[in-house]
């Protein structure tokens, strides 16, 4: 099942292979990493997104918690919580092709960011479900290129924090 | 000569300046380290040029593996924090097998190594490597120093990081520049670790101790099974107090050897793999199995879903990420064995009569260790059996890696925490005669008596020569069989006896030359009528000795549960397989006293 794990580290520079390392030695799926800095500029947060049971996880919790820089970590699975990916696409624009394009960046809210004669960027900022699908649905156009940042999220504000 | 830097009261602030390496020095004698293994080379000069001036003893040893198993060896001997240093690159590879080699073990070990000027790092420099890296998986804690004003605070979270909770390796990467940059800021102020405070603070403890409470009380057959935690934690006395009231056997795993007194009634010696026919019968009959400081590894739980399956499993544990990681239990309590020994104490009831306890006994006469007896052989079980009788299970004994680890396990009944060194988890040839060297330095008034194999003794027999110098009078037992034993007992029963690349014979150098060529006495026997003579000479001897005991090449460990394997697969000792008379021994049980003649 998939489980989405907020690391708060701190920002020491060898804190991303520690826990890199982590994952290969132990053999933890993983399904998508991302770090950024927090606004304490001293800490960031790893979004790790694993495929793994329940009992593995909690696994992977405590072995993360064993590594130093590691401060806290929460599992978001369980919580209400939002979660978004942003991708960036470059599709072939035909030019038959182009109104279909256009109606669908539009029916699922997406953005034109850069446009040529020949190709189409698209921004996309969803669930990851829906930028799976999203992304099936360009690909019959022809993407030429593609990046995803991988999931970031945050469990939604409850009064008893 | 007077040094009084690290006496300075914490909270001072240094006013002269010292280098970084006069830091890191003054940091470790301020942390109570007396001596440090170790090998110079170019990345670490001006350490060692501190080193020239330090109060601190520095063993030079022959290879920085050497270094690492030796200062690993100190620290199992004595429970202190042991130091090996090396330089860049292929000094710190060298080093890698004996980080590892403690990791799995769980031993505190301070690693220093010298590593190229921070502006020459990632430029693929003479002697570069990327040590940071490679010891992230197996070390507690690892720092690359880029700023001399952080060697103080880097060199005490790393010391404190390897003593607390579950102990283990550490590592600081020292660029040359910053062993050598001066700093005015050195201050002892340590309570601004950067690393937060449950990596060092004791933590109290979580889980069930109430359900533990109970369900050792209900049950009828209870077992503890206990490992190195036990030993780390200075927990012994402790366990024993504990057995002996609730009347509860006692089996353990190679690393908790010595933690319960090997010839006491309650004691049922190594379980698993190699384990006595005893300790695998009892935990196929417990009905409660409580883990003290031990990981249901594969050589012990060597099938997961079937291992005690008949039982309640509980497993007491200081690292919290062990609790369930092999095998599911259905009792467990994450904390140190201190405080949960001492609320087991309180809570169980005492035992007067116990029939399992009893029955325990009866199983031990009924299930012995056997082997056949030789005419004009030496068996290896039978030397070390004489050898536990003679040393009444109080040598500190070290040993390398194969069947000879394996049956001084079985036959040498090891009485005391800290006497029984081993490498346990990762297994390592070549760990034996450094290991030796290290205990024997921390506790010289104890006979260390080193059982090696001709395979494994050849992997660090560099270091006769730092037991030599330096007059650390190990006492080398060493089984010659011309094989590499454990291999060649695999290929027998599992590979169709192609002995696949696992012979010596016919080029194993005469090892009592080598011994000679060093300096060093030695003796080599090869008749049974030469057994009490040999130990003698090993026991006598005052100098570092060396005795080879010419055993034959087909002798193998039994009891066997093949890997992956239930324990009702174990497999015995058949005497019809042998020529010669059957031998069988206890040789945990409380022994009575021989009358010498
Ligand atoms: C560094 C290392 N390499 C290989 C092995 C695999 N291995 C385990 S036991 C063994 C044979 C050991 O031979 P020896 O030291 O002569 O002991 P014996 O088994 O004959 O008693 C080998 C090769 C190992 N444990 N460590």
């Amino acid at each position: 099942m998939k489980h989405i794990l907020s690391v708060l580290v701190n920002n020491s520079s060898g804190v991303l292979s520690h826990v890199a390392s982590l994952f290969t030695r132990r053999g933890y799926n993983i399904e998508s990493l991302c770090v950024a800095e927090t606004h304490q500029n001293e800490r960031s947060i790893i979004t790790l997104v694993v495929d793994e049971d329940d009992k593995m996880v909690s696994q992977i919790e405590r072995q993360l918690y064993k590594l130093v820089d590691v401060i806290k970590i929460e599992d978001l699975t369980d919580h209400p919580s939002i979660e978004r990916e942003l991708v960036l696409a470059t599709i072939q624009l035909e030019r038959s092709k182009r109104e279909e394009i256009l109606s669908l960046v539009d029916v699922f809210q997406a953005r034109i960011v850069d446009m040529s004669g020949m190709a189409i960027m698209i921004e996309l900022i969803a669930e990851p479900r829906k930028i799976r699908s999203f992304i099936k649905i360009i690909a019959e156009y022809g993407i030429i290129k593609i990046a995803r940042s991988g999931s970031i999220a945050l469990p939604c504000f409850s009064a008893d924090e | 000569m007077i040094d009084m830097e690290e006496t300075k009261k914490p909270g001072k602030t240094e006013t002269t300046s010292k280098t970084g390496s006069k830091i890191l020095l003054d940091t470790l004698l301020a942390n109570e380290v007396t001596v440090c293994w170790g090998y110079p080379g170019g990345a670490i000069l001006p350490f060692y040029d501190e080193v020239y001036h330090s109060r601190i003893e520095h063993i030079l040893v022959r290879h920085e593996q050497g270094a690492a198993f030796a200062a690993e060896g100190y620290a199992r001997a004595t429970g202190k924090l042991g130091v090996a240093v090396s330089t860049s690159g292929p000094g710190a590879t060298n080093l890698l097998t004996g980080i590892a080699d403690a990791k799995m073990d769980s031993i505190p070990v301070l690693f220093i190594t010298g590593q190229v000027a921070t502006k020459d790092i990632g430029t693929d420099a003479f002697q570069e490597a990327d040590t940071y890296g490679m010891s992230i998986p197996i070390t507690k804690y690892n720092a690359l120093v880029k700023n001399v004003d952080e060697v103080a605070r880097t060199t005490k979270e790393a010391i404190t990081v390897a003593m607390a909770g579950r102990q283990g390796p550490v590592l600081i990467d020292m660029p040359k520049d910053v062993q050598a940059a001066s700093s005015s800021n050195v201050h002892y102020h340590y309570d601004d670790l950067r690393i937060p405070d449950i990596h060092y603070k004791k933590a109290g403890l979580s889980g069930d101790v109430k359900k533990l409470i109970d369900v050792i009380n209900k049950s009828k057959r209870p077992l503890f099974y206990i490992g190195g935690g036990v030993i780390s934690s200075e927990t012994s006395a402790l366990l024993l107090k504990l057995a002996e009231k609730a009347k509860i056997p006692v089996t353990s795993t190679l690393m908790g050897l010595g933690a319960f007194p090997g010839e006491h009634d309650l004691f049922l010696g190594m379980l698993g793999m190699h384990g006595t026919a005893y300790a695998n019968k009892a935990v196929m009959e417990c009905d409660l199995i409580v883990a003290l400081g031990a990981r249901f590894d594969d050589r012990v739980a060597l099938n997961v879903s079937e291992f005690a399956s008949q039982a309640i499993r509980a497993q007491v544990d200081i690292d919290n990420a062990e609790i369930g990681k092999r095998v599911d239990v259905d009792v467990h309590i994450a904390g140190d064995l201190t405080d949960v020994l001492e609320l087991l104490f309180a809570g169980l009831e005492e035992v007067k009569e116990s029939l399992w306890a009893d029955h325990i006994k009866e199983l031990k006469i009924k299930n012995p260790l056997k082997f056949n007896l030789v005419k004009d052989q030496i068996k290896p079980q039978y030397f070390i059996h004489k050898l536990s009788e003679r040393t009444s299970g109080n040598a500190l004994i070290v040993t390398d890696v194969g069947q000879h680890q394996m049956w001084a396990s079985q036959y040498y009944a090891i009485n005391k925490p800290r006497n029984w060194l081993t490498s346990g988890g990762l297994g390592s040839m070549g760990f034996g005669l450094p290991a030796a060297i290290g205990a024997k330095y921390g506790r010289p008034d104890d006979d260390v008596i080193l059982i090696t194999g001709d395979g494994s003794i050849q992997m660090n027999i560099q270091e006769l020569a730092t037991a030599k110098m330096y007059n650390i009078p190990v006492k080398i037992l060493l089984f010659h069989n011309g094989f590499l034993g454990m291999v060649r007992q695999w290929q027998e029963l599992f590979y169709g006896e192609r002995f696949s690349h696992s012979t010596l014979q016919n080029f194993n150098p005469d090892f009592c030359k080598i011994a000679d060529a060093y300096g060093i006495i030695s003796r080599k026997i090869s008749h049974p009528d030469e057994i009490d003579g040999g130990i003698d000479f090993l026991l006598n001897t005052k100098d570092v000795c060396l005795l080879e005991v010419m055993i034959p090449e087909t002798e193998k460990v039994y009891p066997m549960i093949a890997a992956g394997h239930r324990y009702e697969d174990m497999i015995e000792f058949e005497t019809t397989s042998e020529v010669g008379d059957l031998f069988s021994v206890v040789p945990h049980k409380h022994r009575v006293k021989q009358v010498s003649k």
